[in-house]
């Protein structure tokens, strides 16, 4: 087998893998802030003293944790635009469905993940924080996201970060409803000029310099974490 | 509601077994053959890789590290096509979709059981190792003897929550037409064309019920393991 990595880095393929980047970078980074948002939402949620809302928050993290990340794309794309109403679905199609289905597919199920990481950061926290700001004056909502949460985070970082490397690799599903991300530009590559392994180094490559970084994030909080507890 | 059930009627057997006994086996009980032997298949590899992240011998750490570093920044998916590409060029045959992704699920899982195997070994004292050895049990001995029985036994819970995300993962082998549930139900759906939401319900709802009632059974099993290695120190401290 003789490598021939110029076969596939004319223009035309060059462009497609570069694209096929670019997408996948898209979709992980804004899936990652809307994730991050939801689940900050949905911890301040969860922990109000009111049953129903609790409830409502429980049954949003089984959903997403026990139902394959591929099928809950497929329930978006497929299912969710007969339920959604006649506009919404008009416009989305008009504005790269695939694209907007993937994106709240994953951003959801991360955010359900996220938000369970959070909420155990937040149970290491003592309780007299909570009582403590409401007693200088703080409402419920302003202690949680000025005291609470910023401390929650902090200790909940370890797991976000694991969560955040396998949102990065979940992005690779949206191919499966043509969504032109870094693994379908790879394979249309593949396709047409037959160099797989080529191709596929690649792609590789990109994943896994991504994902080392992502990785190497998490070492270094690990450490300093470790050094503070050290102290 | 009518519509499920109407589904379920039709097309209930096609998603649990596939064409089975007239044809290859495929559905729901694909899916739960293929994530089985994922798990029997990828678990002495991930003891031999989670015993050989923390070798002595440096050489053999950093390999097995390496090993699941690779492993994990990769998508399943990347495994899956590399494996449809690299298995036929090692046994010098073409392979079905099936081989493709037991093969890729089994690499995929390996890294992450070995973490798991890793972990639990860790998390044994140390001077476990150190009286075994002052014993003059040899360190491959103690590993297997000592440290892994008990190892592998507190690691059952994580053992079981890899064997959920594997139930998960293998809806993927949908990408390389695999007749597993996901694609099953995409083809019961590419039949019916106007029931989507139906269709999907019942895919999802499947899912959820095996993964939530399997993930209530590592609750227990959990309780029960923390319960019986708690009971051995409590009598001694009685004692």
């Amino acid at each position: 087998m003789t490598l021939d990595f110029a076969a596939i880095l004319t223009p035309q393929y060059t462009q497609w893998m570069l694209s096929g980047a670019m997408t996948s970078l898209a979709l992980f980074a804004s899936a990652w802030v809307l994730a991050f948002l939801t689940a900050s939402l949905l911890v301040a949620i969860g922990s109000a003293p009111f049953r129903p809302a609790q409830f409502t928050v429980a049954t949003f993290v089984e959903y997403h944790r026990n139902i394959p990340m591929l099928v809950q794309i497929f329930v978006w794309y497929f299912a969710m635009p007969q339920l959604l109403p006649d506009a919404w679905t008009t416009w989305i199609n008009a504005h790269n469905s695939e694209f907007i289905f993937a994106l709240i597919a994953l951003f959801l199920n991360s955010a359900a993940y996220m938000s369970e990481d959070m909420r155990s950061g937040l149970r290491s926290l003592p309780r007299e924080q909570m009582e403590a700001g409401r007693a200088l004056g703080l409402s419920y909502l302003q202690t949680m996201r000025d005291v609470l949460l910023p401390q929650a985070i902090r200790a909940a970082l370890p797991p976000l970060i694991n969560q955040s490397l396998a949102l990065f690799k979940a992005t690779s599903l949206a191919m499966a409803i043509g969504v032109a991300e870094m693994t379908y530009a790879s394979r249309q590559v593949e396709n047409e000029t037959y160099r797989t392994f080529e191709t596929f180094a690649i792609a590789s490559a990109f994943y896994v310099t991504l994902s080392f970084a992502i990785m190497a994030l998490g070492a270094w909080v690990d450490r300093r974490n470790q050094k503070a507890a050290g102290h | 509601m009518q519509d499920i059930i109407a589904i379920l009627r039709d097309y209930g057997l096609l998603l649990a077994i596939g064409q089975f006994p007239e044809g290859p086996i495929g559905g729901l009980a694909l899916t739960l053959i293929l994530a089985l032997s994922g798990l029997l298949l990828s678990f002495p590899l991930s003891v031999l890789i989670g015993v050989g992240r923390i070798s002595p011998n440096p050489a053999v750490a950093r390999l097995a590290a390496a090993f699941v570093s690779v492993v994990r920044a990769l998508p399943l998916l990347m495994l899956i096509f590399w494996a449809y590409f690299i298995v036929p060029l090692i046994i010098g045959q073409t392979v079905s979709g099936l081989t493709t992704v037991i093969v890729a699920l089994v690499v995929y899982e390996t890294a992450y059981l070995a973490e798991v195997v890793r972990a639990a070994i860790l998390a044994l004292p140390k001077g476990q190792v150190e009286a075994s050895r002052s014993l003059g049990l040899s360190y491959v001995q103690t590993m297997k003897d000592i440290i892994l029985p008990q190892a592998l036994f507190n690691a059952i819970p994580s053992i079981l929550n890899q064997f959920i995300s594997l139930v998960k993962n293998t809806s993927v082998a949908y990408i390389i037409s695999v007749d597993e549930l996901t694609y099953a139900a995409y083809q019961v759906n590419a039949q019916l064309l106007t029931k989507p939401v139906e269709v999907y319900v019942i895919l999802a709802a499947t899912y959820f019920i095996i993964c939530f009632s399997l993930n209530r059974l590592v609750k227990l099993v959990e309780r029960r393991i923390h319960t019986s290695r708690q009971a051995p120190i409590a009598a001694e401290a009685a004692a």
